[in-house]
């Protein structure tokens, strides 16, 4: 019988860290999945942030580099400079990404460096208990916007791929999400298709995943599926928003 | 070995391109511009090879340099000051993860933005806390170019021993200033390569083959399973103890019939050892100490001083208030009067107010 489905080999054996229905482990997966079918897993280094994306070097048996708060896309396009044939890619959160390391990751995504960079928006800091994040919805309710987000005291949500879709160096951006089984074959073909990038030396690629976070948002994790589909999908349309 | 004449900033950064540095990331701040500026002409040529980043801020700067720490190459940063503070959270990143690589401090006055001329206010900073969670460092303070070009050639190699942080303390003055230097060798590319080499047995550049894949992060000793961060913070402390009997570094001049002893530390000690000479000729007994390494700091000079034969000791420092002081202080136990010259805010130390204040306590000839 043909086998047609496994386990990524680069996913160690061990728990993964995550909250129950947190679609972190299926970003972490499909990214495993690709290393894998790229034959990647011996030539790759992860760099890390902190937060919930931290938990991630726990199951992924691949080289990485565990990086301060935000610093991510700093640390991994020196990296890359430095060591050219290996492939080098950042796991960051929204805070990490978005808040504190908004000008690394804008800066690397303007210089053009040749790594990829996954984003994992759950529109909450989720490992600090559930804190407003420069993505969190308007209205939703946080452990610090108890009675909602409010534009006039909070501003409004970040849409990172429409932002780094301003700079001109960047050379793939995506959006996209796991909620499902056919978004799962095109996040999966997002990653295929930033790693590819990445191969070819054509610089910057971006993926960012709509994700959830069942435990701060309250709700158990198929409810959090619909949340994204409701809620999260208006305000983060998914979508090729680059590719050349 | 030929002279040449050389401004500070531009001869600390070649003899580091001699001593192997193969990447340096930067953000400009005077009084250290020249070290980024120099780097990014050099590294392109066929000679280095190596690679220039200039980062989006001093943070973004020194998480580039840990980046190339992880990678098992020759790496350093220059900056200055309050330049260095916002590195400081990824210097007590790159002292967890024991990475090997190079900081250079060239000071200027403070606190905050403070001033853009010389200073040593930043003793505390570079010997006790460059960042959280209590790490410690090798810190040279050079007193003249050709000390910090010969600190800058070793402080790879002792990175690289101890996997380590390596920090050189120096100021403004040094790095504006310019005077004849004797340059080191070039490091050869085949001991470039073999360290390269050696250093994949933990790099995180791909796992290529090896039994386990390596990570690199704060409390982690690359190429080691990760431990309880105790047994780590042990270990380290081990190490530092270890500095005090094997790195210690200083500098007794005219000390052997001295019944004054003038102290002090990098462009400072340079002023006060003329002090020390204009002295001696007027017939007073003065000589000085010099920590050439600042931290471990040397105990040893001060403790095997003839306390009965002393008038007393002056802390000299461009630091107000002072702050290497504290050090001397601790170690002398109040067993002869402590006296200082002080400079701050980026204002140079005069030699003839070392001289003034080392008559004062020194009293009748």
């Amino acid at each position: 019988m043909e086998k047609i489905y496994s386990r990524p080999i680069g996913l160690k054996k061990s728990i993964n860290g995550y909250c129950p229905g947190c679609l972190h482990s299926a970003a972490g997966k499909l990214i495993m999945s690709v290393l894998e079918e790229f034959d990647l897993l011996e030539r790759c280094t992860q760099v890390d942030g902190v937060g919930c994306s931290a938990n991630n070097h726990t199951s992924m048996d691949v080289d990485s580099i565990g990086s301060p708060h935000g610093r991510p896309c700093a640390v991994a396009s020196a990296v890359k400079r430095i060591s050219p044939e290996t492939v080098v890619y950042t796991y960051q959160g929204d805070g990490d990404l978005a808040s504190i390391g908004l000008a690394e990751t804008m800066m690397a995504a303007n210089r053009g460096d040749n790594i990829t960079v996954f984003f994992i928006n759950n529109a909450n800091y989720g490992m600090t208990g559930g804190q407003m994040a420069p993505t969190t919805l308007m209205d939703m309710k946080t452990s610090t916007t108890p009675y909602g987000r409010h534009a006039q005291e909070h501003g409004y949500p970040m849409h990172m791929c429409e932002v780094l879709n301003a700079l001109t160096a960047p050379s793939y951006i995506a959006r996209v999400t796991c909620i499902d089984a056919a978004n799962v074959r095109k996040a999966r073909a997002a990653v295929k298709e930033a790693f590819q990038h990445q191969l070819d030396g054509k610089g910057f690629s971006f993926v960012e995943f709509v994700s959830n976070c069942p435990t701060n948002w309250g709700l158990s994790p198929i409810e959090s599926l619909k949340f994204i589909k409701e809620k999260m999908l208006p305000e983060y349309p998914l979508g090729e928003f680059r590719n050349r | 070995m030929e002279k040449v004449f050389m401004k500070g900033n531009e001869a600390i950064a070649e003899a580091a391109i001699r001593a192997g540095c193969r990447f340096f990331a930067g953000y400009p701040i005077t009084p250290q511009n020249e070290i980024p500026e120099y780097m990014s002409r050099r590294m392109p040529q066929p000679d280095v090879r190596g690679i220039y980043l200039q980062g989006e801020s001093e943070t973004a700067s020194a998480a580039m340099l840990y980046g190339a720490g992880a990678t098992g190459i020759r790496a350093m940063t220059s900056s200055s000051s309050c330049g260095i503070a916002l590195m400081s959270e990824v210097i007590a990143w790159m002292a967890g993860a024991c990475l090997p690589v190079v900081i250079c401090n060239m000071a200027r006055g403070g606190p905050g933005i403070g001033s853009i001329q010389p200073s040593q206010q930043d003793y505390f900073m570079a010997t006790k806390a460059s960042g959280n969670g209590g790490f410690r460092m090798l810190v040279f303070a050079p007193s003249t170019i050709q000390e910090a070009v010969d600190m800058m050639y070793r402080a790879f190699d002792l990175a690289q021993k101890y996997m380590n942080p390596v920090y050189i303390l120096s100021d403004g003055f040094t790095g504006a200033m310019m005077e004849p230097v004797v340059l080191p060798e070039m490091r050869s590319e085949e001991f470039l390569a073999a360290e390269r080499k050696k250093n994949e047995a933990w790099a995180a550049t791909g796992r290529k083959g090896a039994a386990r894949s390596h990570q690199i992060g704060a409390g982690q000793r690359p190429g080691f399973p990760r431990a309880p961060l105790e047994q780590k913070n042990k270990a380290d402390w081990e190490m530092y103890e270890s500095w005090k009997v094997n790195e210690v570094e200083y500098e007794n001049y005219k000390i052997e019939d001295a019944e004054l002893i003038i102290t002090s530390y990098g462009v400072s000690a340079r002023i006060a050892r003329s002090a020390v000479d204009m002295l001696r000729k007027e017939g007073y007994k003065v000589g000085m100490i010099r920590p050439i390494k600042v931290h471990p700091f040397p105990e040893i000079a001060y403790e095997q001083l003839d306390y009965n034969k002393l008038r007393g000791i002056l802390s000299v420092e461009m630091s107000i208030p002072p702050l290497f002081y504290y050090d001397v202080e601790a170690v002398v136990r109040k067993r002869t009067p402590i006296a200082t010259c002080l400079r701050s805010g980026g204002e140079i130390i005069e030699r003839s107010a070392i001289i003034e204040a080392a008559k004062k306590l020194y009293g009748d000839k």
